[in-house]
């Protein structure tokens, strides 16, 4: 049993992939020639760090007082009243420092940095959060810090790319492809394949080619490790779900990790919809996906019938890629974890109502998992616990939200994106 | 039908019997258009190409910089298919009897499945596949398929490749080994990688095979320099560009690659 000071937790014996990198048929290491000599030398540094006190320490004392963990668990009565009567608790991840869960990975990533003697780091963004806590990070240890970030990207979370700069990094406008999160990955291999000397590439989730699945994934398990010490402290008891959002899956398998050998919690991981899966606009990759390589490992992907990767779309800047973690496509064929899609809609209605009824605006990605837990609430009756983990916070996301509620005094801050005015206006009377 | 490996390491053999290296082109299918890309293919033979690499384009061409990028996202924008690049392929090599391989990631190949898509290269006279993201530890239903069928595995080396890696590497490939001349995308560059010729000769340490050096070579001068070291010069950007700026002007695009593979092919045969 970890000591409450414990925040470094990385996975026990037993839950650990292949040493190819394989979770079941998930996983692997699919990456050119030029670049398996830095992620084997990735590999190597965390299984040396991993068995360094020293490490620990140092990211122990790292989360305690730069990120503050342990992050808070908030019951939320008001909210949970429209869940079907369920008691709903929220793992606070939004309370780091930066905004999100991204932080825990990205200080583990940069100590392995410097051990490692490099002095550049380079990461993707999609909402901007990874980008921030990479940012911030390599503020804090004088590292030289690229930010790819897709070009449709930078303009809806245009508040992170300025967070970004504000903090030191060069922030890249990717204009390949969907200009999203997948070309801003592409770009960022491209940087890493010519620059892979002096820099790391400090991959943002728990995909890409192994070991980052559970390097990642370890970082992110104090998550779980928290909630469910703190559910227990406080109820007595396991939840019956935990409830996180997926793009690429990394707060949902920081979450749910812990809970794995507690066979009965579902873990209940939803993904975006966009305007709903039958429409095609969606990135909810396990649920319409198929099973093929993208960025470096075998998982479920969204593609054609030839393996040409399709455009994904979501509101979520952070939830809109076409991929997901390998560890998650297991986890949904063993059947150990269940998927659900949310649209745009039901996620903005969620978030309105937890602003509304608790004083906490979530993240419009956080806000998937909030919708699901109002759905699986009202499945499971007013007997049930439900932990949701709340990734990030949404100050980030204002811009979008006042568009989609229309909350600017003025029809010009609006006129750009007011094509769906009346919905919105109809979607606000039901949530209020 | 059995592929053309042989045809590909006779090929090799008679450019070093002539004491040269040999001149290989990479185009993609289905750029400008499937026929427009047929006939390049035929045009870079026609001006001197010992062997040419077709490339399949992909949604996400990780390892590509911006000149092939800009010519798969247009290749796929017109619809291409895997039948169009069998199809160039197959044209491509009964039109000019000389080997032609396909350059591509490797989910296209494993979601088209990986037996049909050697059986039907095959089929189509193909030579043999590049797959530079399959690395040799995942290679294995591949290399099976691509030796039932006669296909040659061309695996990619880097500067960064350490020997004991070059060694495994080059056991498990065939037809002729990739050496990426420097760290980095596909893509002109002012002047070959310094890299090149101490990989050239670490992977001969090691094998038999050919070894033929791509990434950044894109005029007569960088062929003579790496055929100095090399078995064959792999040259792509510089002919995709040459499509690219003859946009609309088949005819000019087409005399543009086959002049490049003229003064390229006048490159190996001098040898720095």
């Amino acid at each position: 049993m970890p000591a409450e000071h414990d925040f470094f937790l990385p996975d026990p014996e037993g839950l650990s992939p292949s040493a190819a990198g394989y979770f079941g048929a998930f996983g692997g290491k699919f990456i050119p020639e030029a670049l398996v000599a830095a992620v084997d030398e990735v590999a190597a540094e965390y299984d040396k760090a991993k068995a360094d006190p020293a490490f620990a320490a140092e990211l122990n004392e790292l989360q305690a007082h730069y990120t503050g963990r342990p992050s808070a668990l908030t019951e939320v009565p008001r909210f949970a009243g429209h869940a079907g009567g369920a008691r709903i608790f929220l793992k606070r991840e939004d309370l780091n420092h930066t905004g999100s869960h991204k932080i825990n990975n990205v200080l583990g990533q940069a100590l392995l940095t410097k051990r490692m003697g490099k002095t550049r780091v380079i990461a993707e963004t999609g909402a901007g959060q990874h980008g921030v806590a990479t940012a911030t990070a390599c503020a804090l240890f004088g590292l030289e810090c690229t930010i790819y970030m897709g070009e449709v990207d930078t303009k809806r979370q245009a508040l992170n790319v300025a967070r970004m700069r504000m903090l030191g990094a060069e922030v890249v406008s990717v204009t390949s492809g969907s200009r999203t999160l997948k070309d801003a990955i592409n770009e960022a291999f491209r940087d890493w394949v010519a620059n892979v000397d002096r820099t790391h590439y400090l991959f943002g989730t728990v995909a890409g080619p192994h070991p980052f699945p559970a390097l990642v994934r370890d970082f992110h398990r104090v998550i779980g490790v928290e909630a469910r010490r703190q559910l227990l402290e406080r109820t007595g008891r396991l939840p019956d779900a935990a409830v996180a959002c997926v793009g690429g899956g990394s707060n949902a398998m920081g979450l749910f990790h812990a809970f794995l050998p507690d066979t009965g919690v579902r873990l209940v991981g939803c993904e975006p919809a966009g305007h709903g899966v039958a429409t095609g606009e969606h990135a909810a990759t396990l649920t319409a996906g198929e099973p093929g390589i993208l960025h470096g490992s075998r998982s479920y992907v969204l593609q054609d019938d030839e393996g040409q990767i399709t455009e994904p779309y979501s509101i979520s800047a952070g939830l809109d890629y076409p991929g997901v973690g390998p560890e998650h496509a297991y986890l949904k064929d063993s059947g150990r974890a269940e998927y659900r899609a949310v649209t745009d809609d039901a996620a903005m209605q969620a978030l309105l109502l937890l602003s509304r009824t608790e004083g906490i605006i979530p993240a419009i990605e956080s806000a998937h998992a909030l919708a699901g837990a109002l759905e699986l609430g009202r499945e499971l009756g007013p007997e049930a616990l439900l932990v949701v983990n709340l990734s990030g916070r949404g100050d980030k996301d204002m811009d979008t939200a006042a568009r989609y509620f229309g909350l600017y005094d003025t029809d010009a801050q609006v006129a750009a994106d007011s094509e769906d005015t009346a919905d919105t206006a109809e979607i606000e009377r039901d949530a209020t | 039908m059995s592929g053309n490996i042989q045809l590909l390491s006779d090929t090799l053999a008679a450019a070093r019997a002539e004491d040269r290296a040999a001149l290989i082109a990479y185009l993609p299918a289905g750029f400008p258009t499937v026929e427009g890309g047929i006939e390049a293919v035929k045009a870079a033979f026609d001006g001197g190409a010992d062997v040419v690499e077709v490339g399949l384009p992909h949604s996400d061409p990780v390892l590509d910089g911006p000149v092939i990028q800009t010519a798969d996202d247009i290749a796929l924008r017109g619809g291409v298919r895997i039948a169009d690049v069998l199809r160039t392929v197959r044209e491509a090599h009964q039109a000019t009897g000389k080997p032609v391989l396909v350059m591509t990631y490797w989910n296209p190949v494993d979601r088209y499945g990986v037996a049909r898509f050697a059986a039907e290269l095959a089929q189509a006279g193909g030579a043999g596949c590049i797959l530079p993201d399959l690395p040799v530890e995942e290679s294995e239903a591949w290399r099976a398929a691509a030796g039932e069928h006669g296909l040659a595995t061309v695996f990619v080396v880097a500067p960064s490749s350490r020997d004991e890696r070059l060694a495994r590497i080059t056991a498990a490939g065939s037809g002729f080994v990739y050496a990426a001349s420097l760290m980095g995308v596909t893509g002109t560059r002012a002047s070959v990688g310094e890299q090149a010729a101490d990989l050239v000769r670490r992977t001969k340490a090691g094998t038999d095979l050919p070894v033929c050096v791509g990434l950044g070579v894109s005029n007569a001068a960088q062929a003579a320099e790496v055929a100095g070291f090399a078995d064959g010069v792999i040259v792509g950007s510089a002919f995709v560009k040459r499509l690219l700026d003859a946009a609309g002007d088949e005819a000019a695009g087409l005399a543009a690659v086959r002049a490049l593979a003229a003064e390229l092919a006048e490159g190996v045969r001098k040898r720095a």
